[in-house]
């Protein structure tokens, strides 16, 4: 390798480190405040901001959706399966909302209860056909019944 | 200089490089077209339906393989700018220039049908978590790469500045991939994986792989055409491509006249 050459590659090299470094270091410093979403768990022990708008993320606790008779208001509580939060929503859901489906709610607290104004599906990474997905939860049941 | 070497400035050299792009291409375009047919055949139609999400899950078919070429494309482009900045290969500038167009289209691509999907299945077109966000820098970084090569007039000097831009723009590719793992994102982990198991049932996994082949194959056929023209522009006044422009039988009398008038 000729000097010149040599040289480039140190150059470029060096440049890349310190951009990779300065990356690594906004990724850290972003660590905190680039929080999409808290848990209820976080909202408790009062890690979310306290008047200001935030997203809370869970999943919706099974049999707890109310919806109102002559409104579009739901009314469900988010749980992380350590701590839960009611939720109040006046609006269309997404497809995905259900009963043991996580979701992204926006909104801020009102006297212990978190108003949304949007509530957003969170999808997971799981893709299955519905056969083996009902296959699974018999085999689950089956597992679960002969435990007791 | 040893056998490699050598066989690597060989094909390193234009009018090489220019016949052998030549013999691939039709073979990189053949087999992606018809491995497209049958991933797409495969997802649209054999593959069953989502538990989940019905048939609306489908759309993972064009979105996942274009947000793998998104950054396949990327870290294409920043390699071979690595290798045209240190030893001034001007076939390296020419293929890192090559991929920026495929690459902004196959994450423009990740973009549209993401927000396609995002819409029914989580309630928005858009939002600005990492992943998505750092997934726009991404196709903003292309954009900035094409920009800065066509406003500079020395086509050689434009290369290099573009590829220090998208050389540095890579640190960008970390944060794409792993902005799922790293903060709390609307969007969804890594489906497939290459160590552990996927989390996407067989009969759905075998088209998503089919796509993600046809789609490197339409990304080489497509940066090797554009590396053709690109070399034939760079090398305008060669004999080379003289030879190429007035055929076989014309080159041998346009030859002294070529050497004549050629300056670069």
């Amino acid at each position: 390798m000729t000097p010149t050459r040599k040289r480039r590659l140190i150059v470029i090299s060096l440049v890349l480190a310190a951009v990779a470094v300065a990356a690594g270091l906004t990724v850290l410093a972003l660590q905190q405040n680039m929080t999409y979403l808290y848990s209820p768990t976080e909202v408790e022990a009062g890690h979310a901001p306290e008047h200001a708008r935030f997203r809370l993320g869970g999943v919706v606790l099974e049999h707890s959706i109310q919806r109102a008779s002559d409104s579009l208001k739901v009314d469900f509580v988010v749980t992380d399966r350590f701590k839960q939060m009611p939720v109040e929503y006046t609006g269309i859901l997404p497809d995905l909302f259900r009963e043991g489906q996580s979701i992204v709610a926006t909104g801020a607290i009102h006297d212990g209860r978190f108003v949304a104004t949007e509530v957003l599906a969170k999808h997971d990474e799981t893709y299955m056909p519905k056969e083996v997905a009902d296959a699974i939860a018999k085999a689950k049941e089956a597992h679960v019944d002969h435990g007791e | 200089m040893n056998a490699l070497t050598l066989w690597f400035h060989k094909t390193g050299s234009p009018p090489t490089f220019y016949r052998l792009a030549g013999l691939l291409l039709p073979w990189c375009y053949g087999i992606a077209l018809l491995l497209g047919a049958i991933g797409l055949y495969g997802g649209l139609v054999l593959a069953p339906s989502d538990y989940q999400q019905g048939d609306a899950y489908r759309i993972i078919f064009i979105h996942v393989p274009s947000a793998w070429m998104g950054l396949f494309a990327y870290f294409f482009m920043a390699a071979n700018a690595f290798i045209a900045l240190v030893w001034r290969i001007k076939l390296s500038e020419v293929l890192a220039m090559a991929s920026a167009p495929a690459g902004a289209a196959f994450t423009f691509i990740t973009l549209v049908t993401g927000s396609l999907w995002g819409k029914p299945m989580w309630g928005t077109w858009w939002t600005w978590d990492a992943r998505l966000t750092s997934e726009l820098v991404l196709l903003f970084l292309y954009l900035g790469v094409m920009g800065l090569y066509a406003a500079i007039e020395d086509r050689r000097q434009a290369a290099r500045a573009a590829g220090f831009l998208a050389l540095v723009g890579v640190v960008n590719l970390p944060i794409v991939h792993f902005s799922v793992n790293w903060w709390n994102t609307l969007h969804q982990g890594s489906t497939v994986r290459l160590l552990g198991p996927s989390h996407i049932d067989a009969a759905m996994l075998w088209p998503l792989l089919l796509m993600a082949i046809a789609t490197h194959l339409w990304f080489f056929g497509t940066v090797l055409a554009r590396t053709r023209t690109g070399l034939l522009e760079l090398d305008g006044g060669k004999d080379w491509v003289r030879a190429i422009a007035l055929g076989p039988e014309m080159s041998a009398v346009a030859a002294p006249a070529a050497t004549e008038r050629t300056h670069g």
